[in-house]
Protein backbone atom coordinates (compact mmCIF):
# COMPACT_ATOMS: atom_id res chain seq x y z
CA UNK A 1 0.00 0.00 0.00
CA UNK A 2 1.42 3.35 -0.62
CA UNK A 3 1.88 5.74 1.74
CA UNK A 4 1.04 9.42 0.55
CA UNK A 5 2.69 11.97 2.73
CA UNK A 6 1.20 15.27 2.63
CA UNK A 7 3.00 18.60 3.05
CA UNK A 8 2.62 20.81 6.83
CA UNK A 9 0.00 23.10 6.28
CA UNK A 10 2.67 25.92 7.25
CA UNK A 11 5.50 24.92 4.85
CA UNK A 12 6.32 26.82 1.83
CA UNK A 13 8.86 26.04 -0.80
CA UNK A 14 12.25 26.10 0.74
CA UNK A 15 15.36 28.23 -1.16
CA UNK A 16 18.34 26.29 -0.93
CA UNK A 17 20.43 25.17 -3.48
CA UNK A 18 19.77 21.62 -4.94
CA UNK A 19 20.59 18.40 -2.32
CA UNK A 20 20.93 20.49 1.00
CA UNK A 21 20.24 19.36 4.19
CA UNK A 22 18.42 22.40 5.37
CA UNK A 23 15.30 22.03 3.24
CA UNK A 24 14.84 18.43 4.66
CA UNK A 25 15.29 19.90 8.50
CA UNK A 26 13.00 23.29 7.65
CA UNK A 27 10.40 19.88 6.81
CA UNK A 28 10.99 17.83 9.91
CA UNK A 29 10.70 20.74 12.37
CA UNK A 30 7.59 22.10 10.64
CA UNK A 31 6.03 18.62 11.20
CA UNK A 32 6.94 18.02 14.50
CA UNK A 33 5.17 21.35 15.32
CA UNK A 34 2.25 20.26 13.63
CA UNK A 35 1.83 17.15 15.25
CA UNK A 36 2.46 18.75 18.45
CA UNK A 37 -0.32 20.92 17.92
CA UNK A 38 1.67 24.20 18.34
CA UNK A 39 1.33 25.31 14.54
CA UNK A 40 -0.36 28.93 15.99
CA UNK A 41 2.26 29.10 18.63
CA UNK A 42 5.87 28.99 17.92
CA UNK A 43 8.80 31.59 16.64
CA UNK A 44 11.96 30.70 14.94
CA UNK A 45 14.90 32.66 16.55
CA UNK A 46 17.54 32.72 13.66
CA UNK A 47 20.39 34.36 12.89
CA UNK A 48 22.97 34.92 9.69
CA UNK A 49 24.45 32.06 7.44
CA UNK A 50 22.12 29.79 5.48
CA UNK A 51 20.19 28.75 8.19
CA UNK A 52 18.36 32.27 8.08
CA UNK A 53 16.71 31.25 4.99
CA UNK A 54 14.51 29.60 7.05
CA UNK A 55 12.24 32.52 6.97
CA UNK A 56 10.84 31.12 3.45
CA UNK A 57 8.40 29.24 5.76
CA UNK A 58 5.26 30.43 7.18
CA UNK A 59 5.21 31.88 10.82
CA UNK A 60 6.74 34.17 13.53
CA UNK A 61 10.30 34.27 13.71
CA UNK A 62 13.70 36.70 14.76
CA UNK A 63 16.46 36.96 12.73
CA UNK A 64 19.27 37.96 15.39
CA UNK A 65 22.49 39.88 14.40
CA UNK A 66 25.20 36.68 13.49
CA UNK A 67 25.19 34.34 16.01
CA UNK A 68 23.20 35.99 18.70
CA UNK A 69 19.89 33.54 17.84
CA UNK A 70 20.53 32.12 21.42
CA UNK A 71 20.57 35.39 23.25
CA UNK A 72 17.42 36.58 21.25
CA UNK A 73 15.97 32.95 21.59
CA UNK A 74 16.29 33.39 25.46
CA UNK A 75 14.45 37.26 25.63
CA UNK A 76 11.68 35.88 23.56
CA UNK A 77 11.27 33.11 25.59
CA UNK A 78 11.21 34.36 28.71
CA UNK A 79 8.76 37.26 27.56
CA UNK A 80 6.17 34.46 26.06
CA UNK A 81 7.13 31.57 28.23
CA UNK A 82 4.25 29.19 26.76
CA UNK A 83 5.22 29.83 23.40
CA UNK A 84 7.61 27.07 21.60
CA UNK A 85 10.99 28.80 20.47
CA UNK A 86 13.51 27.05 18.44
CA UNK A 87 16.21 28.20 17.28
CA UNK A 88 17.50 27.29 14.10
CA UNK A 89 21.20 28.04 13.40
CA UNK A 90 23.96 26.41 11.33
CA UNK A 91 27.32 25.29 12.42
CA UNK A 92 29.45 28.49 11.80
CA UNK A 93 26.56 30.73 13.49
CA UNK A 94 25.78 28.99 16.98
CA UNK A 95 29.43 26.90 17.15
CA UNK A 96 31.89 29.77 16.40
CA UNK A 97 30.56 33.67 15.94
CA UNK A 98 27.68 32.32 18.51
CA UNK A 99 29.67 30.06 20.60
CA UNK A 100 29.36 32.29 23.62
CA UNK A 101 25.47 32.61 23.20
CA UNK A 102 25.03 29.37 22.29
CA UNK A 103 27.27 27.58 25.51
CA UNK A 104 25.89 30.40 27.75
CA UNK A 105 22.40 29.67 26.51
CA UNK A 106 22.99 25.99 27.52
CA UNK A 107 24.74 27.13 30.99
CA UNK A 108 21.31 29.16 32.11
CA UNK A 109 19.46 25.97 31.02
CA UNK A 110 17.32 28.32 28.81
CA UNK A 111 13.99 26.55 28.08
CA UNK A 112 14.64 26.72 24.43
CA UNK A 113 15.19 23.90 21.52
CA UNK A 114 18.22 24.64 19.89
CA UNK A 115 18.70 23.01 16.00
CA UNK A 116 21.82 23.11 14.24
CA UNK A 117 23.03 22.38 11.20
CA UNK A 118 26.62 21.24 10.86
CA UNK A 119 27.38 21.21 7.16
CA UNK A 120 31.42 21.48 8.13
CA UNK A 121 31.31 24.80 6.28
CA UNK A 122 30.53 28.67 5.98
CA UNK A 123 27.76 27.97 3.34
CA UNK A 124 26.35 31.34 2.22
CA UNK A 125 29.93 33.28 2.13
CA UNK A 126 30.77 30.82 -0.19
CA UNK A 127 32.20 27.81 1.79
CA UNK A 128 34.64 29.27 4.34
CA UNK A 129 36.34 26.96 6.86
CA UNK A 130 34.33 26.19 9.71
CA UNK A 131 35.44 24.87 13.57
CA UNK A 132 33.57 22.14 11.68
CA UNK A 133 35.57 21.39 9.14
CA UNK A 134 36.77 18.02 9.13
CA UNK A 135 41.04 17.49 9.13
CA UNK A 136 42.59 18.24 5.57
CA UNK A 137 39.37 19.17 4.22
CA UNK A 138 39.66 21.74 1.35
CA UNK A 139 37.91 25.14 1.71
CA UNK A 140 38.38 28.50 0.51
CA UNK A 141 40.47 29.48 3.48
CA UNK A 142 41.94 25.84 3.86
CA UNK A 143 43.10 25.79 0.47
CA UNK A 144 45.59 23.15 1.35
CA UNK A 145 43.31 21.68 3.73
CA UNK A 146 42.34 22.26 7.23
CA UNK A 147 45.97 21.67 9.16
CA UNK A 148 44.22 21.19 12.64
CA UNK A 149 47.74 21.76 14.24
CA UNK A 150 47.54 25.45 13.13
CA UNK A 151 43.40 25.99 12.90
CA UNK A 152 42.47 23.57 15.46
CA UNK A 153 40.48 20.06 15.91
CA UNK A 154 37.16 19.69 14.57
CA UNK A 155 34.36 21.39 17.75
CA UNK A 156 31.82 18.87 18.63
CA UNK A 157 29.13 21.39 20.10
CA UNK A 158 26.54 18.98 21.32
CA UNK A 159 29.25 16.66 23.19
CA UNK A 160 30.70 20.09 24.72
CA UNK A 161 27.23 20.98 25.89
CA UNK A 162 26.25 17.46 27.49
CA UNK A 163 29.60 17.21 29.13
CA UNK A 164 29.70 21.05 30.40
CA UNK A 165 26.18 21.55 31.71
CA UNK A 166 25.08 18.15 33.30
CA UNK A 167 21.62 20.07 34.15
CA UNK A 168 20.39 20.54 30.80
CA UNK A 169 17.56 18.24 29.16
CA UNK A 170 18.47 17.15 25.72
CA UNK A 171 21.99 16.67 23.46
CA UNK A 172 22.15 15.03 20.55
CA UNK A 173 23.13 14.53 16.72
CA UNK A 174 21.51 13.37 13.57
CA UNK A 175 21.71 13.40 10.20
CA UNK A 176 19.52 13.51 7.15
CA UNK A 177 22.00 11.79 4.91
CA UNK A 178 19.30 8.55 4.00
CA UNK A 179 15.82 8.06 5.15
CA UNK A 180 16.46 5.90 8.17
CA UNK A 181 19.06 8.89 9.64
CA UNK A 182 16.12 11.48 8.58
CA UNK A 183 13.67 9.42 10.23
CA UNK A 184 15.94 9.32 13.31
CA UNK A 185 16.51 13.02 13.42
CA UNK A 186 12.87 13.62 13.43
CA UNK A 187 12.51 11.62 16.83
CA UNK A 188 15.34 13.54 18.29
CA UNK A 189 13.96 17.18 17.12
CA UNK A 190 10.43 15.83 18.66
CA UNK A 191 12.20 15.28 21.82
CA UNK A 192 13.34 18.49 21.43
CA UNK A 193 10.69 19.77 21.43
CA UNK A 194 8.26 18.25 23.64
CA UNK A 195 11.11 18.84 26.45
CA UNK A 196 10.53 22.51 26.01
CA UNK A 197 6.90 21.82 26.08
CA UNK A 198 7.19 19.98 29.91
CA UNK A 199 9.33 22.81 30.44
CA UNK A 200 12.22 20.23 31.13
CA UNK A 201 14.83 22.70 30.16
CA UNK A 202 17.56 23.19 27.11
CA UNK A 203 17.57 21.14 24.43
CA UNK A 204 20.06 20.74 21.41
CA UNK A 205 20.00 18.69 18.38
CA UNK A 206 23.11 18.70 15.61
CA UNK A 207 22.16 17.78 12.39
CA UNK A 208 24.92 16.72 9.95
CA UNK A 209 23.62 17.93 6.71
CA UNK A 210 25.07 18.02 2.69
CA UNK A 211 26.24 20.94 1.29
CA UNK A 212 26.56 19.89 -2.37
CA UNK A 213 27.28 23.44 -3.58
CA UNK A 214 30.40 24.15 -1.09
CA UNK A 215 31.65 20.28 -0.94
CA UNK A 216 31.89 20.79 -5.24
CA UNK A 217 30.14 16.90 -5.04
CA UNK A 218 26.57 16.09 -6.25
CA UNK A 219 23.89 15.37 -4.24
CA UNK A 220 24.47 11.50 -4.01
CA UNK A 221 27.99 11.77 -3.23
CA UNK A 222 27.26 14.13 -0.41
CA UNK A 223 25.30 12.07 1.29
CA UNK A 224 28.08 9.20 0.45
CA UNK A 225 30.92 11.70 2.37
CA UNK A 226 28.79 12.01 5.61
CA UNK A 227 28.51 8.05 5.84
CA UNK A 228 32.22 7.70 5.42
CA UNK A 229 33.97 10.26 6.80
CA UNK A 230 31.66 12.63 8.79
CA UNK A 231 30.08 9.89 10.48
CA UNK A 232 33.89 8.64 12.01
CA UNK A 233 34.74 12.32 13.24
CA UNK A 234 31.16 13.11 14.30
CA UNK A 235 29.17 10.01 16.23
CA UNK A 236 25.45 10.27 15.94
CA UNK A 237 23.00 9.53 18.96
CA UNK A 238 21.78 11.03 21.88
CA UNK A 239 24.50 12.34 24.70
CA UNK A 240 22.51 13.59 27.13
CA UNK A 241 18.66 12.66 27.73
CA UNK A 242 15.99 13.65 30.10
CA UNK A 243 16.27 10.40 32.03
CA UNK A 244 20.03 11.18 32.60
CA UNK A 245 19.01 14.14 34.72
CA UNK B 1 3.67 61.49 48.20
CA UNK B 2 7.40 61.95 50.15
CA UNK B 3 10.32 62.76 48.40
CA UNK B 4 13.16 59.99 48.62
CA UNK B 5 17.07 60.40 48.71
CA UNK B 6 18.16 57.92 45.84
CA UNK B 7 21.29 57.38 44.27
CA UNK B 8 21.14 58.34 40.21
CA UNK B 9 21.44 55.10 39.12
CA UNK B 10 18.84 53.04 41.33
CA UNK B 11 16.86 55.83 40.77
CA UNK B 12 16.93 55.52 37.24
CA UNK B 13 16.07 51.53 37.63
CA UNK B 14 12.96 52.22 39.84
CA UNK B 15 12.10 54.93 37.28
CA UNK B 16 12.26 52.35 34.39
CA UNK B 17 9.99 50.02 36.96
CA UNK B 18 7.27 52.64 37.18
CA UNK B 19 7.35 53.33 33.63
CA UNK B 20 6.13 49.63 32.77
CA UNK B 21 9.43 47.99 31.95
CA UNK B 22 8.55 44.39 31.87
CA UNK B 23 12.70 43.22 30.69
CA UNK B 24 16.28 44.07 31.75
CA UNK B 25 19.32 42.15 30.42
CA UNK B 26 22.13 43.74 31.54
CA UNK B 27 26.13 43.23 32.40
CA UNK B 28 28.20 44.51 35.02
CA UNK B 29 30.47 47.67 34.33
CA UNK B 30 31.46 51.01 35.96
CA UNK B 31 29.64 53.45 36.66
CA UNK B 32 26.40 51.81 35.60
CA UNK B 33 26.28 48.76 37.48
CA UNK B 34 24.04 50.05 40.25
CA UNK B 35 21.25 49.99 37.64
CA UNK B 36 22.00 46.15 37.42
CA UNK B 37 22.18 45.23 41.03
CA UNK B 38 19.28 47.57 41.97
CA UNK B 39 17.10 46.23 38.98
CA UNK B 40 18.05 42.30 40.12
CA UNK B 41 16.34 42.23 42.87
CA UNK B 42 13.30 44.51 41.74
CA UNK B 43 12.26 43.23 38.96
CA UNK B 44 12.28 39.59 40.14
CA UNK B 45 9.89 41.16 43.28
CA UNK B 46 7.20 42.45 40.60
CA UNK B 47 7.04 38.95 38.73
CA UNK B 48 9.23 40.81 36.09
CA UNK B 49 12.07 39.81 34.17
CA UNK B 50 15.53 40.38 34.90
CA UNK B 51 18.75 38.41 33.47
CA UNK B 52 22.45 39.55 33.87
CA UNK B 53 23.83 38.36 30.65
CA UNK B 54 27.03 36.99 29.52
CA UNK B 55 28.15 39.82 27.72
CA UNK B 56 26.68 43.26 26.50
CA UNK B 57 26.07 41.78 23.25
CA UNK B 58 24.02 38.75 24.91
CA UNK B 59 22.20 41.67 26.62
CA UNK B 60 20.98 43.86 23.80
CA UNK B 61 20.39 40.89 21.85
CA UNK B 62 17.73 39.54 24.55
CA UNK B 63 16.53 42.66 24.99
CA UNK B 64 15.57 43.07 21.10
CA UNK B 65 14.17 39.12 21.06
CA UNK B 66 11.72 40.57 24.52
CA UNK B 67 11.13 43.60 22.52
CA UNK B 68 9.99 41.64 19.16
CA UNK B 69 7.46 39.56 21.58
CA UNK B 70 6.24 42.92 23.00
CA UNK B 71 7.98 43.32 26.14
CA UNK B 72 8.92 47.05 27.59
CA UNK B 73 12.76 46.67 27.85
CA UNK B 74 15.20 48.59 29.23
CA UNK B 75 19.37 47.63 29.42
CA UNK B 76 22.24 50.19 31.04
CA UNK B 77 25.65 50.06 30.61
CA UNK B 78 28.88 52.48 30.39
CA UNK B 79 31.77 52.96 27.82
CA UNK B 80 32.73 50.31 25.91
CA UNK B 81 29.85 48.11 27.18
CA UNK B 82 27.73 50.93 25.08
CA UNK B 83 30.00 50.47 22.17
CA UNK B 84 29.07 46.64 22.22
CA UNK B 85 25.24 46.73 22.14
CA UNK B 86 25.74 49.27 19.38
CA UNK B 87 25.02 46.28 16.83
CA UNK B 88 21.99 45.43 18.18
CA UNK B 89 21.08 49.53 18.04
CA UNK B 90 21.11 49.51 14.09
CA UNK B 91 19.49 45.73 14.26
CA UNK B 92 16.46 47.36 16.57
CA UNK B 93 16.26 49.79 13.79
CA UNK B 94 15.93 47.60 11.19
CA UNK B 95 13.45 45.72 12.73
CA UNK B 96 11.65 48.80 14.38
CA UNK B 97 12.05 47.46 17.62
CA UNK B 98 11.66 50.23 21.08
CA UNK B 99 13.87 49.99 23.61
CA UNK B 100 15.44 52.21 26.14
CA UNK B 101 19.36 52.77 27.34
CA UNK B 102 20.89 54.08 29.82
CA UNK B 103 24.36 54.99 29.17
CA UNK B 104 26.24 56.20 32.18
CA UNK B 105 28.94 57.60 30.77
CA UNK B 106 32.56 57.16 31.80
CA UNK B 107 35.41 59.03 30.10
CA UNK B 108 37.45 58.25 27.50
CA UNK B 109 38.92 55.84 24.68
CA UNK B 110 39.35 52.32 24.77
CA UNK B 111 38.93 50.91 28.47
CA UNK B 112 38.65 54.61 29.34
CA UNK B 113 38.93 55.65 32.83
CA UNK B 114 36.12 55.74 35.59
CA UNK B 115 36.00 59.41 35.36
CA UNK B 116 32.64 61.23 34.55
CA UNK B 117 32.12 62.65 31.06
CA UNK B 118 30.19 63.38 27.86
CA UNK B 119 32.77 61.76 25.63
CA UNK B 120 30.03 59.61 23.78
CA UNK B 121 28.38 62.62 22.11
CA UNK B 122 29.06 61.93 18.92
CA UNK B 123 28.19 58.12 19.22
CA UNK B 124 24.67 57.91 20.62
CA UNK B 125 23.61 61.64 18.80
CA UNK B 126 25.22 60.99 15.31
CA UNK B 127 24.81 56.89 14.90
CA UNK B 128 27.41 54.55 16.07
CA UNK B 129 26.20 51.14 14.63
CA UNK B 130 26.22 50.53 11.06
CA UNK B 131 24.19 51.88 8.44
CA UNK B 132 21.69 55.26 8.75
CA UNK B 133 19.44 55.37 11.59
CA UNK B 134 18.36 58.06 14.66
CA UNK B 135 17.85 57.13 18.22
CA UNK B 136 16.00 59.88 20.37
CA UNK B 137 18.74 61.24 23.19
CA UNK B 138 17.52 62.51 26.40
CA UNK B 139 20.26 64.71 28.64
CA UNK B 140 19.16 64.92 32.19
CA UNK B 141 20.89 67.75 34.54
CA UNK B 142 19.70 65.98 37.93
CA UNK B 143 18.55 63.05 39.13
CA UNK B 144 14.54 64.15 39.40
CA UNK B 145 15.25 64.84 35.39
CA UNK B 146 16.94 61.48 34.51
CA UNK B 147 13.38 59.90 36.29
CA UNK B 148 11.11 61.93 34.40
CA UNK B 149 12.61 61.16 31.33
CA UNK B 150 12.79 57.72 31.56
CA UNK B 151 9.23 57.29 32.67
CA UNK B 152 8.36 59.02 29.24
CA UNK B 153 11.09 58.10 27.17
CA UNK B 154 9.28 54.13 26.78
CA UNK B 155 5.73 56.09 25.26
CA UNK B 156 7.84 58.16 22.64
CA UNK B 157 10.08 54.39 21.99
CA UNK B 158 6.73 52.79 21.61
CA UNK B 159 5.23 56.08 19.66
CA UNK B 160 7.85 55.83 16.94
CA UNK B 161 9.35 51.88 17.51
CA UNK B 162 12.47 53.72 17.69
CA UNK B 163 15.42 53.10 20.34
CA UNK B 164 15.96 55.71 23.17
CA UNK B 165 18.60 56.42 24.99
CA UNK B 166 19.69 58.17 28.57
CA UNK B 167 22.53 60.16 28.47
CA UNK B 168 23.87 59.96 32.18
CA UNK B 169 26.94 60.58 33.18
CA UNK B 170 29.24 58.98 35.92
CA UNK B 171 28.52 61.36 38.08
CA UNK B 172 24.66 61.38 37.69
CA UNK B 173 24.37 57.75 38.14
CA UNK B 174 26.87 57.89 41.53
CA UNK B 175 25.12 60.85 43.52
CA UNK B 176 22.31 61.05 45.76
CA UNK B 177 19.62 63.73 45.66
CA UNK B 178 15.83 63.85 46.49
CA UNK B 179 13.59 62.16 44.24
CA UNK B 180 9.49 62.60 43.62
CA UNK B 181 9.17 59.37 41.76
CA UNK B 182 6.06 59.29 39.72
CA UNK B 183 3.43 56.57 39.77
CA UNK B 184 3.39 53.11 38.29
CA UNK B 185 2.08 52.67 34.93
CA UNK B 186 1.71 50.16 32.21
CA UNK B 187 1.56 50.85 28.52
CA UNK B 188 -1.58 52.54 27.18
CA UNK B 189 -3.42 49.79 24.92
CA UNK B 190 -2.58 47.17 23.33
CA UNK B 191 0.40 46.71 20.97
CA UNK B 192 -0.51 46.25 17.24
CA UNK B 193 2.50 44.48 16.68
CA UNK B 194 4.47 41.74 18.09
CA UNK B 195 5.53 38.21 17.96
CA UNK B 196 2.63 36.17 19.31
CA UNK B 197 3.53 32.75 17.97
CA UNK B 198 0.60 33.04 15.23
CA UNK B 199 2.64 34.67 12.60
CA UNK B 200 0.66 37.43 12.29
CA UNK B 201 2.22 40.46 13.85
CA UNK B 202 5.63 40.04 14.05
CA UNK B 203 8.77 41.10 12.38
CA UNK B 204 7.18 39.29 9.07
CA UNK B 205 4.40 41.88 8.83
CA UNK B 206 6.78 44.88 8.99
CA UNK B 207 6.12 46.84 6.28
CA UNK B 208 7.42 49.93 5.92
CA UNK B 209 10.51 51.77 3.85
CA UNK B 210 13.33 53.42 4.80
CA UNK B 211 12.01 56.97 2.99
CA UNK B 212 8.81 56.50 5.75
CA UNK B 213 11.14 56.23 8.38
CA UNK B 214 13.24 59.29 7.27
CA UNK B 215 9.54 61.48 7.18
CA UNK B 216 9.54 59.91 10.87
CA UNK B 217 12.98 61.47 12.01
CA UNK B 218 11.40 64.83 10.71
CA UNK B 219 8.31 64.58 12.49
CA UNK B 220 10.19 63.54 16.02
CA UNK B 221 12.98 66.59 15.04
CA UNK B 222 9.80 69.21 14.86
CA UNK B 223 7.83 67.94 17.81
CA UNK B 224 10.14 66.15 20.55
CA UNK B 225 12.54 68.90 20.98
CA UNK B 226 13.39 69.76 24.43
CA UNK B 227 15.06 72.70 26.33
CA UNK B 228 15.13 75.38 28.86
CA UNK B 229 16.50 78.92 27.75
CA UNK B 230 17.75 81.14 31.06
CA UNK B 231 17.99 84.99 30.01
CA UNK B 232 19.34 84.77 26.54
CA UNK B 233 16.71 87.22 24.99
CA UNK B 234 19.48 90.46 26.34
CA UNK B 235 22.07 88.13 26.34
CA UNK B 236 25.71 89.24 24.74
CA UNK B 237 27.19 85.29 25.95
CA UNK B 238 25.66 82.51 25.71
CA UNK B 239 26.58 79.31 27.33
CA UNK B 240 25.31 76.12 25.87
CA UNK B 241 25.80 73.00 27.53
CA UNK B 242 23.61 69.77 28.71
CA UNK B 243 23.83 67.36 31.49
CA UNK B 244 26.01 68.24 34.40
CA UNK B 245 27.73 70.92 32.70
CA UNK B 246 24.53 72.64 31.88
CA UNK B 247 23.70 72.15 35.93
CA UNK B 248 26.60 74.45 36.49
CA UNK B 249 26.39 76.71 34.11
CA UNK B 250 22.96 77.35 35.89
CA UNK B 251 24.95 78.60 38.50
CA UNK B 252 27.62 80.25 36.19
CA UNK B 253 25.08 82.77 34.71
CA UNK B 254 23.08 83.37 38.30
CA UNK B 255 26.40 84.27 39.40
CA UNK B 256 27.93 86.64 36.09
CA UNK B 257 24.21 88.13 36.24
CA UNK B 258 24.62 89.12 40.15
CA UNK B 259 28.04 90.85 38.42
CA UNK B 260 26.19 92.43 35.97
CA UNK B 261 27.28 90.33 33.17
CA UNK B 262 24.95 89.74 30.61
CA UNK B 263 24.80 85.92 29.68
CA UNK B 264 22.81 83.05 29.30
CA UNK B 265 22.15 79.67 28.91
CA UNK B 266 20.48 77.26 26.23
CA UNK B 267 20.77 73.95 28.24
CA UNK B 268 19.40 71.18 26.39
CA UNK B 269 17.03 68.45 27.18
CA UNK B 270 17.49 66.44 24.18
CA UNK B 271 20.28 66.09 21.91
CA UNK B 272 18.33 64.08 19.01
CA UNK B 273 16.45 65.67 17.98
CA UNK B 274 18.80 68.72 18.76
CA UNK B 275 17.22 71.56 19.86
CA UNK B 276 17.67 74.02 17.14
CA UNK B 277 14.42 76.06 17.99
CA UNK B 278 15.77 77.46 21.36
CA UNK B 279 18.09 79.12 19.27
CA UNK B 280 15.52 81.20 18.01
CA UNK B 281 15.09 82.77 20.92
CA UNK B 282 18.72 84.58 21.06
CA UNK B 283 18.55 88.30 20.90
CA UNK B 284 20.17 90.88 18.92
CA UNK B 285 22.99 91.84 21.60
CA UNK B 286 24.89 88.59 21.26
CA UNK B 287 28.35 88.12 20.77
CA UNK B 288 29.87 84.81 21.29
CA UNK B 289 28.39 81.58 22.36
CA UNK B 290 30.26 79.01 24.67
CA UNK B 291 30.01 75.27 23.86
CA UNK B 292 30.13 73.60 27.75
CA UNK B 293 31.23 70.02 27.84
CA UNK B 294 33.39 67.52 29.28
CA UNK B 295 35.41 66.00 26.95
CA UNK B 296 38.70 66.72 25.32
CA UNK B 297 37.83 67.58 21.67
CA UNK B 298 34.49 69.45 21.80
CA UNK B 299 31.80 67.39 20.50
CA UNK B 300 28.56 69.31 21.17
CA UNK B 301 29.90 72.32 19.58
CA UNK B 302 29.38 71.67 16.18
CA UNK B 303 25.74 70.96 16.38
CA UNK B 304 25.89 74.50 18.15
CA UNK B 305 27.89 75.77 14.53
CA UNK B 306 25.30 74.13 12.07
CA UNK B 307 22.24 75.15 14.56
CA UNK B 308 23.86 78.98 13.77
CA UNK B 309 24.26 78.30 10.42
CA UNK B 310 20.99 77.05 9.89
CA UNK B 311 19.64 80.97 11.27
CA UNK B 312 22.33 82.62 9.63
CA UNK B 313 23.77 83.54 13.54
CA UNK B 314 27.03 85.05 12.90
CA UNK B 315 28.21 85.38 16.21
CA UNK B 316 31.63 83.57 17.07
CA UNK B 317 31.45 80.27 18.49
CA UNK B 318 33.59 79.25 21.08
CA UNK B 319 34.12 75.65 23.28
CA UNK B 320 35.15 74.92 26.91
CA UNK B 321 36.23 71.36 26.25
CA UNK B 322 36.73 70.19 30.11
CA UNK B 323 37.67 66.42 29.87
CA UNK B 324 37.16 64.28 32.15
CA UNK B 325 34.75 65.51 35.47
CA UNK B 326 32.23 68.04 36.08
CA UNK B 327 33.58 71.96 35.70
CA UNK B 328 33.26 74.27 39.02
CA UNK B 329 31.21 77.70 38.27
CA UNK B 330 34.63 79.55 39.12
CA UNK B 331 36.15 77.42 36.48
CA UNK B 332 33.21 78.07 33.80
CA UNK B 333 33.60 81.68 35.10
CA UNK B 334 37.42 81.97 34.07
CA UNK B 335 36.64 80.80 30.40
CA UNK B 336 34.01 83.41 29.95
CA UNK B 337 36.74 85.82 31.35
CA UNK B 338 38.84 84.67 28.85
CA UNK B 339 36.47 84.68 25.86
CA UNK B 340 35.28 88.43 26.71
CA UNK B 341 38.38 89.54 26.77
CA UNK B 342 39.76 87.71 23.74
CA UNK B 343 42.15 85.64 24.81
CA UNK B 344 40.35 82.42 23.36
CA UNK B 345 40.36 81.37 20.08
CA UNK B 346 36.73 80.74 18.59
CA UNK B 347 36.07 77.20 16.93
CA UNK B 348 33.54 78.54 14.50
Amino acid sequence: MAAIKTLPTGANKHTFCPGCGHGIVNRLIRECIEELGYQDNYCFALAVGCSCNLHSQKGDFFQAAHGRAGAAATGIKRTRPDMLVIAYQGDGDAGVIGLAETLNAAYRNENLSVIIINNTNFGMTGGQMSWTTMPGEVTTTSTAGRNCDYNGYPQHLPEMIANSFSHIAYSARGSVADVKHIMETKKMIKKALQNQIDKAGYSIVEVLSPCPTNWHLDPLKSCDRIENELYPEYPLGEFKTREDK
Amino acid sequence: MAKELLKGNAAAGEAAVRAGADFFAGYPITPSTEILEYLSSRMGELGRTFIQAESEIAAVNMVLGASAAGARCITASSGTGISLKMEGYSYAESMKLPFVVVNVQRHGVGLGGLDSGQSDYFRETKGGGQGDYRRVVYAPSSIQEQVDMIYKSFDVAEKYRIGVTIFSEAVLGQMMEAVDMPPFKKREGELDWGIDGTGKKGIRNNKWTIFERVEMYHEIEEQYQEWENINVEDAEYVFVAAGLPARVCIDTVKKLREKGEKVGLIRLKTLWPYPVKAFKELGPNLKGLISVETNVQGQMVEDVALTCRKFKINAPIYCYAYGPGVPMVKEIVAKYEEVKSGKCEERF
